[in-house]
């Protein structure tokens, strides 16, 4: 992994320390000179290359399959079917946490959804694989597959990775009964698809008992566990190298099964094997955000606030596996009231397992909830902001408990001055542009939980004074080379240019899932632990040690500062971290940190990241054609620990946002089930000149509670709140409520 | 991989020889048919690449006025040629309005005319299509077809032509000169295109091995420069193809309508070119009134091939919009978002109080 030894530095010019400063990305140089190795650009010695040939039926089965066709063409060297499909350890299908994904690794001729992989050709070059898979030219015969909410519903025993499907508190039944009016309204979000610019892939070798991995993951440790129960391996045989992904979305979380039948190829050829996904071939087998249809009915009294908030969701999976797009939790968090019931039901489709798709049920549950809250206030016939406001919860209501911290009214005050929201007319259809368009304004609350992961790391102080921190983190573009480093040379007293941060690889120390906006607060505080430990261990040495400056500074304590550690109340009693070793006869010193969430702050405190999100729209008023002028958005996640990355994140997120409102739709073909619109022309997600105006405003938060560096999540809060303030603003332009997501031209014409 | 021979001719005359063998496909840019065949869409025995033909390549000003454009020429090179864009603005806008820059910087006027429709059942192979596999049927019909055909379509397709660049030069009357086996010949732009009928497989008139060498926009469409518009609509800012698009030319006299240019995209298997509407304009005072009644006109007998009766709705307020745009005259400078709705708009364009939004 030489590459990553040239990561650069970033900016010389620091000021203290290295949290909070906008270093900018160690990997940037790398990437923009392409020079960033990916996955798919390794070429292993004898490498064939392999391609799934995507099911073109929803659902039945595979009758034939043209294998003398494919055979004779020149260069394919073996067809991976049922038939011949290397035996596994374990049933791809069994599922022992709800992190997992049942897999059929061509188990059997029956196809469960358009795009499933019903075989794999591995040829000497990708043009004979392709080709071979196109002789291929399976037959089937094809039932009428179910693809729509229309079919019989069930209810799931949970939802989401594993939340309850259902939470109630308070009467809701007298909430309603005392309410002066009650808003009821259904919302439809579509099915939308992964779309890494950097496509799933895998470069496999088998070395006798060990298995070496080029793959993009967002779980190093998970998927070396998952391939070492399905290959019979033991995981420390296992290498994955992960140095940098293209994004993941949720998406590159577990093992998917063209990553597994990429490495049944290397098994089945004795070669190593590369198996690239085509960018239609992202539509089926790596997950997806499920659809879903929400129902949410608000009681409201004379003054505007909130009686009962019912929020019911009917979303879909597959028929083999089971993830339900939680898009009910969002409303257990964010507003005062008194009795609030959330449930959810699911509808077995032929279609591949829905996933964890970046702010999984937040973002599909808070377009519902922050469209229901604008309609409220409308029929209020109160400001959206003064609504919210009266609403607002300084407890979190289906819990009670309070909230760790929670700066949302400084994100409403901030955002809201800069957009110039004062002086909005509450009627829509008020304001124009000077040309004549319709502008419209409007609101969303953000909201995402604080969570964190189990996360491990290890630091190592070296005699030359340098130091490495170990972590398997995972930069999924997000700047984790970056945030990760910083908190590290912190934690060791180091500047970033004197520390070796290695990350990228399961040969590392698990630092916890890159997914559920946990990365910075799981490897961070593991990082942290490792380098104070580290820290100590030197203090100790120096603080005993009667030729050091430091005898003695044992109860006052020291400071670790730029290679030195200085009594804390003298700075002139100092020494190197180079010294201590050398006198100590030492190489190095090493240490491991192991982080997690604290189970007693999660008992007491409810722990969320907050923000507001304000939008402008200008419609044209005959031709239907919307554009997002502006958008302003105003977050607080407790520390932060790189205000560039975190504004990108904010910024990139809110981007995804304004993609749910206007663009992003998986378009099935009912009869056929297949996904019509499966690449980049068709399934539409915004391009430059869509983004117009865009801020994001960092509020400063501090967090006490949720754990030791103060650190929430960045990654998913954007989507929230944002995809609700535009279809907010549309209607305020248009006076048209639309309900069904995406909303495109032919909804407002 | 599917072996297929790569020709690579030196003159136009050996090219048509090659091309005139079957299973021939010319090959230019390819930004549209290395996509078909990646995707088995297109399965050309024999690619013949005309990349390096001599003399295909030239913008010239004839000597009446008129130009001529050769077929290799860039689709960007031809959009900021100015002199091209000085007579035919509309026509510059429409081609950058197309694609993405990197796209228009490869794709040449030649293969422009040539592109294939976007409807997704042509791309997909497991679908029936009439087009990609005569006879086949067309899954389009009852199935995702939102931005399908309203005029000109028949019970074997309903899809319809993609090219922004051809509906403006569908309205300014361009001239295709073609180059067979048979020797030369020029067909105008509104008959170079086939409606689908019961062969929607054959698009144009071209016979096998017809060559596109170039085309011509005659001397008379120069009199439109001064009140000439594209403007698209689309489902997002840029890079999307039209959901309805139109090119509309006036040649205004003391504030009348001397003549009339209207053309659509997006609604049916070719450039529409709206002919009775224009005649409806010519005499008339170039204002709302007069345009509603062309765009009504034009869609007179639209009709939904499916889920995009939306799409008549749409075209006739276009239509209106895009004639409105002409009459208040053609801008100093191509907006910076060519062809949208949210380019800049001279005032009194767009309706004031009540509006159909």
């Amino acid at each position: 992994m030489s590459e990553i030894a040239q990561l650069s530095p970033g900016p010389r010019q620091r000021h203290g320390s290295s949290i909070g400063q906008p270093l900018t990305r160690a990997d940037g140089r790398l990437k923009v000179t392409g020079e960033a190795i990916y996955a798919a650009d390794n070429h292993p010695d004898g490498l064939l290359h392999a391609v799934i040939v995507p099911a073109k039926i929803a659902r039945g089965r595979v009758v034939s399959l043209d294998l003398d066709a494919a055979r004779a063409h020149q260069g394919v060297v073996e067809i991976m079917t049922p038939e011949n499909r290397p035996p596994l350890a374990m049933d791809p299908f069994e599922k022992s946490n709800p992190l997992m994904f049942r897999m059929h690794l061509l188990s059997d001729a029956t196809v469960r959804y358009a795009g499933e992989p019903v075989a794999v050709v591995i040829a000497e070059t990708l043009e004979a694989a392709k080709e071979g898979a196109a002789l291929l030219a399976p037959r089937y015969e094809a039932e009428t597959p179910e693809v729509t909410l229309d079919a019989a519903a069930y209810t799931p025993e949970t939802v989401g990775p594993g939340q309850p499907a259902e939470a109630a508190k308070g009467d809701v039944d007298a909430g309603f009964a005392a309410a002066a009016q009650v808003i009821e309204a259904v919302y439809e979000t579509p099915p939308q698809y992964h779309n890494a610019m950097e496509p799933h892939a895998v470069v496999a070798r088998f070395d006798g008992d060990s298995l070496f991995l080029d793959m993009p993951t967002q779980g190093l440790a998970m998927s070396r566990m998952r391939l070492a129960g399905l290959f019979g391996l033991t995981p420390d045989n296992i290498h994955i190298r992960s140095p940098f992904l293209g994004g993941g979305f949720g998406s590159k979380g577990a093992v998917s099964s063209p990553e597994a039948l990429g490495i049944l190829a290397a098994k089945l050829t004795g070669r190593p094997v590369k198996l690239v996904l085509a960018r239609e071939e992202m539509f089926g087998p790596v997950g997806h955000r499920g659809q879903t249809r929400q129902t949410l009915r608000l009681g409201l009294d004379a003054a505007g606030a909130l009686t009962a908030l019912t929020h019911h969701t009917r979303a879909s999976t597959s028929r083999f596996d089971e993830f339900i797009e939680p898009s009910s939790g969002v409303g257990q968090s964010l507003y005062k009231v008194p009795a609030l019931h959330t449930a959810h039901e699911g509808v077995r489709l032929d279609i591949g397992t829905p996933s964890f798709m970046r702010a999984p049920g937040e973002a599909s549950g808070s377009i519902a909830l922050e469209s229901a809250i604008d309609e409220a206030a409308f029929a209020a016939g109160m400001d959206p902001l003064a609504f919210r406001l009266e609403n607002y919860a300084e407890v979190e209501p289906i819990s009670g408990k309070p909230f760790s911290s929670k700066a949302l009214k400084q994100c409403y005050t901030k955002a809201a001055e800069r957009f110039g929201w004062a002086g909005r007319p509450l009627r829509s259809r008020q304001m124009r542009d000077e040309a004549g368009r319709l502008l419209g304004w409007g609101m969303g609350t953000a909201i995402f939980p604080a969570l964190m992961f189990q996360g491990n790391a290890r630091a190592v102080i070296r005699r030359d004074g340098t130091g490495v921190m170990e972590a398997g983190a995972h930069d999924m573009g997000q700047g984790a080379w970056t945030a990760l480093a910083q908190i590290a040379a912190d934690s060791l007293g180091l500047t970033i240019e004197t520390l070796d941060f290695r990350s990228g690889t399961s040969d590392l120390p698990d630092a916890g899932i890159a997914g559920g906006s946990t990365h910075t607060a799981t490897a961070g505080n593991a990082i942290h632990r490792a380098g104070t430990a580290a820290i100590d261990k030197l203090t100790a040495l120096a603080v005993n040690d009667e030729s050091s400056p430091l005898f003695g500074a044992g109860n006052v304590g020291v400071v670790a500062s730029e290679g030195r550690l200085t009594r804390r109340d003298d700075e002139t009693a100092s020494e190197s971290f180079a010294d201590i070793l050398t006198r100590a006869g030492l190489e190095e010193i090493a240490a491991d940190g192991q982080a997690a969430a604290d189970p007693s702050a999660q008992e007491a405190y409810a722990m969320h990241a907050h923000g507001a999100v304000f939008a402008e729209v200008a419609v044209d008023p005959e031709l239907g054609q919307i554009r997002v002028t502006r958008l302003i958005g105003a977050f607080a996640a407790g520390r932060v620990i790189n205000p560039r990355m975190v504004e990108s994140q904010y910024l990139g997120g809110m981007i995804w946002g304004l993609s749910f409102a206007l663009h992003e739709k998986a378009v099935h073909d009912r009869r056929s089930g297949r996904i019509v619109n499966a690449n980049f022309a068709e399934y539409r997600v915004p391009v430059n000149a869509d983004i117009q105006g865009l801020e994001a405003i960092l509020v400063p938060e501090e967090d006490p509670h949720v754990n030791p560096l103060g650190i929430k999540g960045v990654g998913e809060i954007g989507i929230t709140g944002t995809a609700a303030a535009i279809a907010n603003a549309i209607f305020h332009a248009t006076g048209k409520r639309v309900r069904s997501f995406p909303i495109g031209l032919a909804e407002v014409l | 991989m599917n072996r297929f021979v790569c020709l690579r001719p030196t003159s136009v005359a050996e090219a048509v020889a090659a091309a005139s063998e079957p299973g021939s496909a010319y090959l230019a840019a390819g930004t549209n048919l290395l996509d078909l065949m990646k995707g088995g869409v297109a399965r050309p025995a024999r690619l013949v690449d005309v990349t390096h033909l001599p003399g295909l390549g030239a913008i010239e000003t004839l000597s009446d006025g008129a130009m001529r454009i050769g077929a290799l020429v860039k689709n960007s090179t031809l959009a900021y040629d100015a002199a091209f864009s000085a007579r035919f603005p509309a026509v510059a806008e429409a081609l950058l309005s197309g694609a993405s820059a990197q796209l228009r910087n490869a794709a040449t006027v030649g293969g422009n005319l040539l592109q294939r429709t976007r409807c997704p059942y042509f791309y997909d192979t497991a679908s029936a299509c009439n087009k990609r596999a005569p006879g086949s049927g067309c899954d389009a019909i009852g199935g995702a077809n939102e931005g399908h055909a309203v005029l000109g379509f028949s019970d074997h397709c309903i899809a319809t032509h993609p090219s922004d660049f051809c509906v403006a030069l569908t309205a300014l009357g361009a001239i295709v000169e073609i180059e067979g086996e048979g020797g030369r010949r020029d067909v105008p732009i509104t008959d170079f295109y086939r409606l689908p009928g019961d062969t929607p497989e054959k698009e144009t008139v071209l016979s096998p091995g017809e060559m596109v060498v170039a085309m011509r926009l005659p001397a008379d469409s120069t009199a439109f420069s001064a009140n000439q518009r594209y403007l698209k609509v689309r489902e997002r800012t840029s890079y999307a193809f039209a959901v309805v698009s139109a090119a509309a030319a006036l040649r205004l006299e003391d504030g009348r309508i001397a003549e009339a240019r209207l053309a659509l995209g997006g609604v049916a298997a070719k450039p529409w070119r709206a002919e009775e509407a224009e005649a409806r304009l010519a005499g008339r005072h170039a204002n709302r009134a007069a345009f509603e009644e062309a765009a009504d006109l034009t869609f007179a007998a639209a009709k939904p091939s499916g889920d995009n009766s939306y799409k008549i709705t749409l075209g006739r307020r276009l239509v209106t919009r895009a004639l409105l745009l002409a009459a208040a005259g053609t801008p100093d400078h191509l907006p910076a978002l060519p062809a949208s709705p949210f380019a800049e708009t001279p005032a009194g364009v767009l309706p004031e109080g009540v509006a159909h939004v």
